[in-house]
């Protein structure tokens, strides 16, 4: 059975501060480990650690990556361990950054792909070398498989441990070749279990909020009622007049401000926060309401905005169109609403700032916090724990609740560690949400039907101006993350216009899984359908004759309504919906089935198909396009955080509702075959159930849906 | 000093008796397997078993304990049903974040000790308090399902 290694080291050693590093088994110490490259670690006792440089937030990295290791390395399954790396985006960056370390945009996998296979296959070649010594053979003659290397004419055979001491001295050459595909015993198999499935059916996988250290402190904050307030004063004499209370103090970072309570555990800290007074300046801070943001964005839409693309002469083939179709959407803000709120323990000294954090986006916190605090970013160590949920949330651009764990501490003296607590209601309010968008599209059609026009303008907070990645993803006042998916919209039309007005608002705004994508596959897909409504096409071969040049496109679409059986006739009160789109180089399409059942609809069944290049692990594959269509199910049927004169309405669960097991429909997934690199998996299956499914109902009562959520239907 | 059964052991915690049993299970005993998601009972994370009845500890206060059998993820795993449940869950690769899948194992394990053979309406009562925001639930089904058919034969 395959554990965690740091985390069970966690677990024996909490209590010391140095954490960060698992120590080999005792018994294997005498004889010092092989470590090939950074990723590796061999012990005498034959177990494979990889050192897994990414976030595991429930996307599978840490049986993903390994399954690349054991795969070049020929080990066997059970031998595995992992371990998450340390910040040092020197070995660890993410190659799709650059110099960054840090974990998103689906990539986790597709970046590592070649590093990993290449490292298990230059500690294969050292195992082989040191086999071919000690026997004295030719090192092509000996084979290894399942951990076992063996020279087959001899009969000899030796286990990694065996082999450790003799490969350290083994050179590697530069290009290590690397299996052919057809000899794969791992990759495209997924029948290795996930490495976290057992600490995580026990309760003894460690997340951040489990971290307990030898004098920690919990801190409960008081946050601003609105966006942009700022603390004027506060009265903490009730909060220390309970036992347990330790400290209060105000703190004040570039993301936020408030009041923490420091207490010896959480419900104490907890009381304190809530018996403390603040007066708070709101002469900057926001008062809008989400109808007048709404309302705003509305106005902005018809007004000329920054060119998003532009390809052949909109204007001219608008006046020629011989008719027009036209349509609008409105998003609201999404809350990320991890099952684990927001956390982070801080270990401040004068030498160095340690700590522990469901860890997404490690340089980014290492220079912010570093910052903060007046130290050197190496000298802020990053203890990389199971995160219980992200969906974006922890790779923030500001660093802003790190920061704010780490000013708290700074305020709070140095002697002891801290550990920052948000309720779910702190989490709700806290900001960082997809932002609100309105889209206005408007085609042309010529005489025959074909659709010769598509202008599109989107209204929306830019996610990226303002923060360190600015410079590379905001290219001439375009920001990438507001347009994707509608910018590289694949359909073959001959005119076409994208233009976005990214108006500043006060509420901090982030990346939510799949991005962009969130809101310009809803609208493109569903603007689609309208066309095919008004031109009396059918939805899958308008799309068909649109994406000829896109057979990845037409490949997952041809699956995905093959296997719904689309065309087939479904019988009274049935409908079925169809959407497709790509999101970090992977496609996806989806059919979504619903019936009528009496004043209430349900989803009957959801038919996913894929496109994600070779799929490494096709269940983890299946299990993140689950995951991405319940994510997005969510939002579309119920999802929405709303400004009231500034304030967020939205607290808990009971306000935000989210999808539950009687609401999750049934779902089959179908990877399309392929032989090219892979692609990510923990997003593109967000964005597409809502305009299948939109489609669906649109089918269904022959009306389009165009605001989300989807609040005017009833689902059983 | 209050005195508290859990997990078959006695223990006493020095806690205010209107503490919630999360985090007396959590800060005070250390057992942090049980996890704080919403402390309003929405999203069912912290629950554990109150004489054998899944109950949410975030809304649970500790003056409600006393005298009560407490079981938590810690020990379930000891119990038949518990142990079938949670390798039923790694059988079908339920966990992704895994945060809240605590709280499904005892609910799950809690549905299975009572009815031995739930139908697909019965799992959606029993489970539809506890939310998996990484939407596992058709893998929690056929969790349950399996670990059914395992505690059958």
């Amino acid at each position: 059975m395959i554990e965690n290694v740091s985390r069970r080291d966690f677990f024996k050693t909490s209590g010391a501060l140095v954490l960060a590093v698992a120590f080999p088994d005792a018994h294997a110490q005498a004889q010092a480990p092989l470590e090939p490259n950074a990723f590796i670690r061999i012990g005498a006792d034959s177990t494979v650690t990889v050192i897994v440089k990414h976030l595991e937030m429930g996307q599978g990295t840490y049986t993903g990556l390994p399954t690349l290791v054991a795969e070049e390395l020929d080990a066997d399954w059970a031998q595995m361990r992992v371990e998450g790396a340390p910040a040092d985006a020197k070995r660890y960056n993410n190659l799709f950054w650059g110099e960054a370390q840090g974990t998103g945009g689906s990539s986790s996998l597709p970046n590592s792909y070649e590093q990993l296979r290449k490292a298990g296959a230059a500690a294969r070649f050292m195992l082989l070398g040191s086999a071919a010594e000690r026997w004295k053979v030719p090192a092509k003659d000996i084979t290894i498989a399942k951990g076992v290397v063996l020279h087959k004419k001899t009969g000899r055979r030796a286990k990694f441990g065996d082999l450790v001491a003799g490969a350290m001295t083994q050179v590697v050459p530069a290009d290590v070749p690397l299996k052919d595909p057809k000899d794969f015993v791992y990759i495209g198999k997924g029948t290795q279990p996930r490495t976290d499935a057992r600490a995580k059916s026990t309760g003894a996988a460690i997340y951040t909020q489990d971290v307990k250290l030898p004098g920690m402190l919990t801190a409960v904050v008081l946050h601003p009622p609105r966006f942009g307030a700022k603390l004027k004063s506060f009265d903490a004499a009730k909060a220390k007049s309970i036992p347990g209370v330790v400290n209060v103090v105000q703190f004040s970072t570039s993301a936020t401000n408030g009041v923490a309570v420091l207490a010896k555990d959480y419900w104490t800290a907890k009381k304190g926060r809530d018996a403390v007074t603040a007066e708070w300046d709101e002469t900057g801070a926001l008062r809008l309401s989400s109808a007048d943001i709404m309302a705003d964005y509305k106005r902005l839409a018809v007004t000329p905005g920054t060119v998003a693309h532009k390809s052949g002469d909109i204007e001219s083939a608008m006046k020629s169109a011989a008719k027009t179709v036209e349509a609008a959407y409105e998003f609201p803000f999404l809350a990320h609403a991890s099952m684990e709120p927001m956390n982070c323990v801080v270990a401040l000294g004068s030498e160095g700032c340690e700590i522990w954090n469901g860890e997404q986006f490690q340089t980014v916190d290492q220079m912010t916090v570093a910052q903060l605090v007046d130290l050197k970013p190496e000298q802020v160590k990053l203890n990389m724990l199971y995160a219980g949920g992200s969906f974006g949330r922890r790779a923030n651009p500001h660093s802003d609740y790190l920061l704010e764990a780490a000013a708290i501490a700074k305020a709070n003296g140095e002697q002891r560690p801290v550990k920052l607590v948000w309720g779910r209601e702190d989490d709700m309010r806290a900001g960082y949400y997809r932002p609100m968008y309105y889209h206005e599209l408007e085609a042309g059609l010529d005489d025959k039907g074909e659709l010769i026009a598509w202008r599109h303008a989107i209204v929306g907070q830019s996610i990226l101006t303002g923060t360190a990645f600015e410079g590379m993803m905001v290219k001439n006042g375009v920001d990438a993350t507001s347009v994707e998916g509608a910018a590289n919209l694949p359909y073959a039309i001959p005119n076409r216009l994208l233009e976005l007005h990214s108006p500043k608002l006060a509420v901090p705004v982030q990346w939510w899984r799949s991005v962009g994508s969130t809101h310009t596959a809803y609208a493109t897909e569903c603007f689609l359908d309208d066309i095919a409504r008004a031109t009396g096409k059918d939805p899958l071969a308008l799309r068909r004759t649109l994406l000829a040049q896109h057979p990845r496109h037409l490949a997952a679409l041809e699956l995905a309504a093959k296997q719904a059986g689309w065309g087939k006739p479904l019988g009274k009160d049935k409908a079925r919906g169809i959407a497709v789109h790509e999101s970090f180089d992977t496609v996806v399409a989806q059919v979504v089935e619903v019936s009528r059942q009496k004043d209430a609809v349900h989803i009957d069944r959801v038919v996913c198909a894929v496109d994600c290049g070779v799929a490494v692990n096709p269940h983890i594959v299946a299990m993140q396009m689950e995951s991405g269509i319940g994510y997005g199910l969510s939002a579309a049927l119920a999802g929405a955080i709303t400004l009231k004169e500034g304030a967020v309405e939205q607290s808990n669960f009971h306000d935000y509702p989210v999808v539950r097991m009687n609401q999750m429909p049934k779902i089959e997934v179908h990877i399309v075959p392929s032989s090219a690199k892979p692609t990510g998996v923990g997003e593109p299956a967000t964005p597409v159930i809502a305009p299948a499914l939109a489609n669906a109902l649109a089918a269904l009562n022959g009306s389009p849906l165009r605001s989300l959520p989807l609040k005017e239907v009833n689902f059983t | 000093m209050i005195a508290l059964s859990v997990n078959g052991r006695p223990f006493t915690v020095e806690a205010e008796s209107d503490t919630p049993l999360l985090w007396v299970l959590r800060d005070s005993l250390e057992m942090t397997g049980t996890k704080f998601g919403c402390g309003m009972a929405l999203c069912g994370a912290c629950t554990v078993h109150m004489d054998g009845k899944p109950i949410r500890s975030c809304v649970t206060p500790l003056s409600a304990a006393i005298g009560r059998r407490i079981t938590t993820i810690e020990h379930i795993g000891n119990l038949k049903v518990g142990r079938a449940v949670q390798d039923a869950w790694v059988a079908e690769s339920v966990p992704q974040c895994g945060y809240c899948q605590s709280g499904q194992v005892m609910s799950a394990t809690a549905l299975l000790s009572s009815n031995k053979n739930p139908t697909d309406a019965q799992i959606d009562a029993a489970m539809s308090g506890n939310i998996c925001r990484c939407a596992t639930y058709p893998r929690i089904r056929a969790a349950i399902k399996r670990a059914a058919k395992k505690l059958a034969t």
